[in-house]
């Protein structure tokens, strides 16, 4: 197997089709051994697949698990003794939650690819972090949330980090001045999640007249789009509201999940989600789970080389979406890019999951 | 202080941690060096040697023994 240690060397949007591929395949058939050898529950499930995994050409000839399965069970592939820490998915309450189980390996691995994912887009020097959040959120550590967990790993990429709202979800317009005042003529970097961004910052700016000139703002953000999907708020208002309150134009909305940490798939200058070279997505079609064609919607399958201590590094999401293309994005990044449509209704994946488990 | 004192003493604001407590030290090992406190001590640590610590190195700052030697990358003898 790859040395994992090397994985983060890599650079993320370099390789073509075939070589990904290749690379891919062999690493995804080397985890599925990995995993099948140290999770019971795993061995059991592949052997139900029927997969010959020394057989198998291409991974999307593996075995997928839907997401769904790490809410129900407890899938890991260390011994307790060498866990580092438990990541918790948000539920709204009442839903159960995932949880992915992490050792320490794990858990630089996907720190680290995260770093270098980011740095495509915001280069190699940690840049002054306004983060568009409460500072309420991480006070509290019992209740660690997924919002929590995400602005953290995020901060790694932040100095001199300020929360542009208080305790209170009140805009700190004085903190933000004098932040600004400081680092003036210097890029910034943002971080937020969609829905609070939009809710909070935006309507907080809008109402108190205040215009901070973050022009020089690069803004990652995340969370997904269900919350403004149901206010039918679509991404040319979202974008559209940064710039007329704060005149922030470089704005990147990412895709990822708390059982993949680490392999975000970025938005690019285009408006694309791209596949990075650690990862990638396969579209499958809800009626049989065979591969979708190109430009065809379809659930999303994601694939992972950072999962080793839970057998997740092949995942069926509820969410649907399509490729657009394969190495060929006008932003130069080479890989697959596609889009989101949304999140396909709950009978429809219970279905689908009862139906690999029967097999 | 010396550059040691001003080590420990940053773990100690930091992760309110008790100076005896502080060599042996491993992140995620103790309730007070988890992702929050980590954050914090690499603050403290740049705010005392005037430094601004790589993604690299904040990631593989995981003891307060490995803190030395990436440290001395920053030229800040221990
Ligand atoms: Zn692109």
């Amino acid at each position: 197997m790859f040395d994992v240690n090397e994985l983060p060397a890599l650079s993320a949007y370099e390789w073509a089709h075939e070589e990904k591929h290749a690379f891919l395949t062999r690493e995804l058939c080397e985890l599925t051994r990995h995993h099948a050898a140290r999770c019971p529950e795993y061995h059991k499930m592949l052997a139900a697949s029927g997969v010959d995994v020394d057989r198998v050409q291409r991974f999307e000839e593996l075995p997928f698990l839907p997401v769904r399965l790490f809410k129900e069970f407890s899938l890991k592939s260390v011994p307790d003794e060498e866990l580092h820490k438990t990541m918790t998915s948000s539920g709204t309450t009442g839903q159960q939650v995932s949880r992915i189980y992490l050792d320490r390996e794990t858990s630089t691995l996907q720190s680290k690819v995260l770093s270098r994912i980011v740095g495509e887009f915001l280069g190699k020097q940690r840049l002054p972090m306004i983060i568009l959040d409460t500072s309420a959120i991480i006070k509290n550590r019992a209740m660690f949330s997924a919002r929590g967990a995400g602005i953290l790993g995020f901060s790694m990429f932040g100095r001199d980090k300020i929360y542009a709202l208080d305790e209170n979800m009140q805009l700190d317009v004085e903190g933000l001045k004098a932040f600004l005042k400081k680092h003036e003529g210097e890029d910034i970097f943002l971080f937020g999640f969609t829905f609070m961004i939009w809710q909070h910052f935006c309507a907080e700016l809008r109402k108190s007249g205040y215009r901070p000139d973050l022009s020089r703002g690069v803004l990652i953000h995340g969370g997904g789009w269900k919350k403004l999907a149901d206010q039918h708020i679509t991404t040319a208002q979202f974008r559209q509201a940064l710039h007329e309150t704060c005149g922030l134009t470089r704005v990147h909305d990412y895709y990822g999940m708390v059982e993949q940490t680490g392999t975000i798939y970025m938005e690019c200058e285009c408006g694309h989600l791209h596949a990075p070279v650690w990862s990638d997505i396969t579209i499958r079609r809800p009626s049989d789970f065979g591969v979708a064609e190109k430009g065809a919607l379809g659930l999303i399958q994601v694939s992972s080389l950072l999962p080793h201590s839970y057998p997740g590094h092949m995942l069926l999401t509820e969410d649907e979406g399509r490729i657009l293309g394969e190495d060929d994005c006008p932003c130069g990044r080479k890989g697959k890019y596609f889009e989101i449509i949304g999140r396909i209704r709950r009978a429809e994946v219970r279905g689908c999951s009862d139906t690999y488990e029967q097999k | 202080m010396t550059n040691l004192e001003k080590y420990i003493n940053a773990f100690v604001e930091s992760l309110e941690v008790a100076a005896e407590d502080v060599p042996a030290l491993k992140y995620g090992e103790s309730d007070q060096w988890d992702s929050v406190g980590h954050m914090s001590l690499i603050a403290a640590l740049e705010d005392a040697f005037d430094i601004m610590v790589d993604m690299d190195d904040i990631i593989d700052l995981s003891s307060f023994e490995k803190g030395k030697e990436i440290l001395a990358k920053y030229d800040v003898e221990i």
